[in-house]
């Protein structure tokens, strides 16, 4: 499987839970996590977003996020990654849901982002 | 209008101290319209900020990059890629020019760029555009800092924490706006920059 997803949370535990919920649709799909700051605080971190990025199994990566300067941490660290990101302003449990089971399918990108598109809730 | 290694050293000083003296009442302004941590965090920041510049960077250039890193990885909220942004476009400006006013308009340009605001937002940008013109043409004064302030505190949030809040917003001064006065007041203070 060539493609991956990163979730990014302010909480620790929300980033943590996700995947929990998207391993029953979606065994096969690399999963990485980004919750908190480096200390475990509320927050995000640019550096944990990166490990995320290089830890994933897959090169080229689905990225979501909950709050808004989640997503500001999330555009510096693509500016950084050697990798391909994606990212999406949906609604973070929807989308990833969506996004998980799509590609668990083997459906391709094009077909996936269509379908996240009516779940933008985010600009 | 030069910036040298010894102006920033001082001017990041200055708006440390003022950080750290009024931490409580950024998160207070914090408190009803976002999530209650600007003034901690940016404390935070700023520590470590003064932690990387007590060696003395070699250039200037090397100094806005190291308090650029330093504020992305401790600040932890949107101040950090904020305020981190603004250094690093600073930094990058740098190495082709020092001049004070061309830099700040390189950051106001990372600031704009990397949150997506625009004046009358009621964010950080509100201060930052009204005071890099002020600077440029060596008019910055105290009170024009805190008009500028105080004038986001009628403004509807657009953007960050408090856009959730829509009218609610109104009343109260942005904690981004009110950190970044500081900044602009810590420039005024500092001897030879301005």
């Amino acid at each position: 499987m060539s493609y991956g997803l990163t979730i990014v949370s302010h909480v620790p535990e929300i980033a943590e839970g996700l995947p929990k919920l998207l391993k029953q649709v979606a065994k096969d799909v690399p999963m990485t996590t980004a919750g908190g700051t480096n200390d475990g605080e509320i927050g995000t971190s640019m550096e944990k977003i990166m490990k995320a990025f290089e830890d994933n199994a897959a090169n080229e990566i689905l990225a979501f996020y909950d709050l808004g300067s989640a997503k500001m941490n999330l555009e510096m660290a693509m500016e950084m990654s050697t990798k391909k990101v994606h990212l999406y302003d949906t609604a973070l449990i929807e989308g990833v849901y969506t996004a998980a089971s799509l590609l668990q399918a083997g459906v391709g990108l094009d077909e996936v982002e269509a379908q996240l598109k009516p779940l933008t809730i985010k600009d | 209008m030069t910036l040298t290694v010894d102006t920033l050293t001082v001017w990041m000083d200055k708006f440390g101290n003022k950080i750290g003296e009024n931490k409580q009442y950024l998160s207070d302004l914090d408190t009803p319209i976002g999530d209650g941590d600007h003034g901690f965090n940016m404390d935070r920041g700023m520590t470590a900020v003064k932690e990387k510049l007590s060696s003395k960077p070699e250039n200037v250039t090397d100094g806005l990059k190291n308090i650029a890193m330093a504020l992305i990885s401790t600040v932890g909220g949107a101040s950090g890629p904020l305020y981190g942004t603004a250094f690093l476009e600073m930094a990058k400006k740098s190495s082709s020019t020092t001049d004070l006013g061309e830099l700040l308009d390189a950051a106001l340009k990372g600031i704009e760029m990397r949150g997506g605001a625009n004046p009358g937002d009621k964010t950080m940008v509100d201060v930052w555009d009204k005071l890099v013109p002020e600077v440029k043409d060596g008019t910055l004064t105290e009170d024009k800092i805190t008009a500028a302030v105080e004038a986001t505190k009628d403004m509807v949030a657009k953007k960050g924490r408090a856009s959730y809040l829509g009218e609610r917003s109104k009343g109260h001064i942005d904690p981004g706006s009110q950190s970044s006065g500081y900044l602009f007041e810590a420039m005024l203070e500092t001897e030879g920059l301005l």
